[in-house]
């Protein structure tokens, strides 16, 4: 039986509370999803049209519908997290017991950095990068789809311990050793945290490369480095940080696998392990991570201060400095997160100062985004509430994160709700928002349709609001010295009030998500009013408003020539003026790049000649690489050794089986192209 | 019918190198930290003995020859695909592979002979972190062997197309990479333990 089922047995089937709501959940909400594709008829298109799509645009939605689904769970568990801390005092101890406490705030951890805010920022890359660049795809799109089904693997593998195992890390987000090791953590929970994070992280890996080489090297004719958007500078900012660091995340849990299960002493506190190790290399992951989340909001940053204060940026080259230097500097900052744990004064010293600044490149960038709205004529639609609400947030976060950098009061504070307070003000009001902010702005690119906005504004001000009244509170408990994974405390503290009024504000932050799930279930429902048929509904800047709403497969018919940094503001610039010379043959008879095609078919008058376009086909091999990962995986959280080898040829055959096929484009002719361009003006959502 | 807009095909093959040249970053990356691992725990031995104690020279060394050679080859090999001569290529592989095998064949030896006297990698954090630096490194030379024949096979039936050379150049990039590395582990493991 062992050999065969490894330490798998029945007793890791559900049979608490939460693993059988858990199961029942989620085994309800797939049976309602295949009801609902059978029903319908959809699992061919499903399976056609969308999970084997090698579209990024498509990946992108596909990542969106994932992260979704994953904030619903994170979000879940920060509920829970506040029902026990405002419950757990005195004579009561709540309803968790403190190991189930340390399990979710774990897994909340986990679940909002690696799969909310690491898939909602891979969906706004993947949909908007190639657009802006001007590019038809990315680099790889094989690749691209592979990094999509691994996170997807990853994603399911964090939530299969309700179903198999019952129990999930109770090690804390970062899994910090010696307490993760299997002296102290004999159970499966952390080598669920493990491989779901391996798993999903290399898929990460893959993207930042595919990225990487799709940003340098796919770019319309014309767009210099220094012509890129900043949400194009961001994104390569983000994924060299990502393929920097994430090789550290890799083999540091490689290594803790191997003293889990193989008895290695890389971490242990005997045979000369050295646990202290482990918390050196997961931070130089976890820090730089952190920025990866916040350079790509950045670029949405300034995409919509610049698009809705209807000028070009304040200080373009500044912004990309800033970009540059704080990727550069965000490698040297780890250890302040252990200031505590005595390296000493002079280290301290310098890790306290690179913090410090590395607060200089992030304060230009507010000022310059400050400037550019100064004068500018600001249009307040939902996209720039959400930056406005940045601003106030990242202000207060980044003056309590200089206060932590500094060593003298990290000491006081280090490990407090104070911190955590901190950190939630920039992954909400920095990174989440900053992907609200993208998702509202790109909305009608995205669909064909706008957003309503007034729904939109509701909840904005309900997540702002929610997220004052919820972390405010924290910030006084961190003074009050209430530390943080609290899950019982006295009464005589006289904190319980403080974490009532949190979990109120968790309440109106539920209220929020609540809201922008019917501003989309209304907006689709009046789709036919707010139709995007002109491509530009914001009188946009850069390349991807100059392509038609939701854009064609291949993106753009004709690939545009860029001749500035604004390239489309250019064009509509250059056409406003061959329009009033009234004379068209200058227009085609001039040397000038000509303007965009979605343009040139606005214009009428012109008769554009299209071209046969080569296509990447559909392909179902990342699928099946990333689900012979998620049994490797799977098979060694259950020390199932035949599957692990199975699985891997599985992995292997797939990869040299695809290394023989030649065959992996298709044409799309002029003709169609053409046909295809003449009815999108007025298409929808590919529904 | 028109020629096809080329945006896709045209850089394909500057794009899969470049593609290539970032992936060999991140996994020196990988190695930096076994190295950084290696050098943190090197004197953790936990009572048992250490690198100079364990390692000899002589076999580190014939090693480091072999696999210097097999680069050797693999250039040959590349030259030689270059000049569409699809023999010589491939017999310029097989030597390749011969001698990353022998390679391997040497390391599983000193592998074998070192948990025979009982320094295993649980033994200490200093044999746990020279099992997995080292060890890590022999994967990387079976997972290239294998793709050597992989793409003989490929060579084999579809000859020395732009498609598969495009794939050879990539090989041979992981090849003298894996070269790379194992120069660092001969010096950092093995020579230093001797001074
Ligand atoms: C939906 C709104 C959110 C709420 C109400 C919330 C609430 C909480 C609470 C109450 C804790 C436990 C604090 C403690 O240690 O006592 C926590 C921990 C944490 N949260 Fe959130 N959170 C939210 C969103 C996020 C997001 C968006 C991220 C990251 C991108 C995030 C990352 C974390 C991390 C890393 C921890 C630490 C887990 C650990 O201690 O290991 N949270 N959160
Ligand atoms: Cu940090």
């Amino acid at each position: 039986m062992s050999l065969l089922f490894g330490k798998l047995t029945l007793a890791a089937l559900p049979h608490e509370w939460f693993t059988i709501a858990g199961t029942v959940s989620m085994m309800l909400g797939g049976l309602g999803v295949a009801l609902f594709l059978t029903y319908y008829k959809r699992w061919k298109w499903l399976w056609t049209e969308w999970l084997t799509s090698t579209d990024p645009k498509r990946i992108g939605i596909m990542y969106f519908v994932v992260a979704s689904l994953m904030l619903a769970r994170g979000a879940l568990d920060a509920g829970m997290i506040w029902l026990q801390q405002a419950l757990s005092v005195g004579s009561s101890h709540g309803y968790l017991s403190a190991d189930h406490f340390q399990q979710i705030f774990t897994a909340h951890g986990a679940i909002m950095v690696f799969f909310v805010t690491m898939g909602f920022l891979s969906g706004l890359i993947n949909y908007i990068m190639p657009l802006q660049i001007g590019a038809r795809d990315v680099a790889s799109p094989l690749l691209n789809t592979l990094s999509f089904w691994l996170y997807v693997a990853g994603a399911v593998l964090i939530n299969l311990f309700f179903v198999f195992g019952g129990e999930f890390a109770a090690t804390g987000w970062l899994s910090i050793a010696p307490l993760s090791g299997i002296e102290f953590s004999p159970g499966v929970g952390v080598d669920y945290w493990i491989w779901s994070l391996q798993i999903s992280g290399l898929g990460s890996l893959l993207a930042g490369v595919n990225f990487i080489v799709t940003i340098l090297k796919m770019r319309a004719p014309g767009m210099t480095l220094m012509r890129m958007p900043m949400f194009v500078w961001t994104s390569l900012s983000s994924m060299v940080l990502v393929v920097s660091v994430f090789p550290i995340l890799a083999m540091t849990l490689i290594l803790l696998t191997l003293d889990r299960q193989f008895g290695t002493h890389f971490f242990t506190s005997g045979f000369g392990g050295n646990p202290m190790l482990y918390t050196n290399l997961i931070w130089s992951w976890g820090h730089p991570e952190v920025y990866i989340l916040m350079i790509p909001a950045f670029g949405v940053y300034s995409e919509v201060v610049s698009t809705f204060s209807q000028k070009k940026l304040f200080s373009y080259k500044s912004l990309v400095v800033a970009a540059i230097l704080i990727t550069l500097l965000s490698v040297l900052v780890w250890l302040h997160h252990f200031f505590t744990m005595g390296a000493g004064a002079n280290v301290n010293a310098f890790f306290g100062i690179m913090t410090g600044v590395i607060a200089i490149p992030t304060g230009v960038q507010v000022f310059t985004w400050l400037a550019t709205m100064y004068k500018g004529k600001i249009n307040f639609k939902q996209p720039m509430l959400w930056f406005v609400g940045f601003i106030c947030t990242f202000t207060l976060g980044g003056v309590a994160g200089v206060m932590l950098g500094i060593p003298g009061i990290d000491f006081q504070v280090h490990n407090s709700l104070f911190l955590v307070a901190h950190f939630h003000t920039m992954a909400i009001g920095g990174a989440l928002f900053g992907i609200f902010c993208g998702i509202t702005y790109w909305f009608p690119k995205i669909t064909g349709f706008m957003l309503n906005e007034r729904l939109g504004k509701y909840a904005f001000w309900s997540w702002i609001v929610g997220f004052f009244v919820s972390f405010m509170p924290l910030y006084i408990l961190g003074f009050m010295g209430a530390p943080r994974r609290l899950d019982h405390y006295d009464a005589s503290l006289g904190w319980q009030w403080l974490f009532i009024v949190a979990g109120f504000g968790f309440l109106i932050i539920c209220l929020g998500a609540a809201l922008q799930v019917l501003q989309i279930i209304v907006s689709v429902i009046q789709r036919k009013e707010s139709m995007d048929v002109t491509g530009d509904p914001w009188n946009g800047r850069t390349l991807e408003w100059a392509t038609s709403s939701p854009p064609p497969v291949y993106n753009f018919a004709i690939i545009p020539e860029v001749r500035d940094r604004d390239a489309f503001w250019d064009m509509k610039q250059y056409a406003v003026i061959a329009r009033s010379a009234a004379d068209e043959a200058i227009l085609s008879e001039s040397r000038l790049p000509r303007p965009s095609d979605a343009l040139g078919a606005r214009n009428d008058t012109q008769k554009i000649t299209y071209k046969d376009i080569v296509m990447p086909k559909n392909t179902a091999i990342g699928i099946y690489i990333s689900a012979c990962t998620f049994f490797f995986g799977f098979a060694f959280v259950w020390h199932i050794w035949w599957l692990v080898i199975a699985s891997a040829i599985g992995a292997i055959v797939c990869l040299i089986v695809r290394s023989f096929d030649e065959e992996t484009e298709y044409v799309i002719t002029a003709v169609e192209v053409e046909k295809i361009e003449s009815i999108n003006k007025s298409s929808t959502f590919p529904m | 019918m028109q020629k096809p807009d080329l945006q896709i095909t045209q850089h394909n093959d500057s794009k899969t190198i470049l593609g290539f040249w970032v992936y060999l970053m991140t996994d020196l990356i990988m190695f930096a930290v076994l190295f950084a691992t290696y050098a943190a725990l090197k004197t953790s031995t936990f009572g048992g003995p250490g690198p100079s104690e364990l390692f000899s020279l002589n076999g580190a060394l014939a090693e480091t020859l072999i696999l210097l050679t097999s680069s050797f080859t693999c250039g040959l090999a590349m030259l030689a695909a270059h000049r569409q001569n699809k023999n010589q290529t491939i017999i310029w592989f097989l030597v390749t592979l011969a001698l990353g095998l022998t390679f391997l064949g040497l390391e599983l030896k000193e592998f074998s002979q070192l948990i025979a006297e009982g320094h295993t990698w649980q033994k200490s954090a200093f044999l746990s972190s020279f099992f997995a630096l080292v060890s890590t490194h022999g994967l990387h030379i079976a997972i290239g062997s294998l793709w050597i024949v992989v793409a003989i096979k490929q060579i084999y039936s579809r000859g020395l197309t732009p498609f598969i050379t495009s794939k050879l150049t990539r090989l041979s990039l992981f090849w003298h990479f894996l070269d790379i590395v194992w120069i660092f582990i001969f010096t950092i493991v093995y020579l230093m333990a001797k001074v």
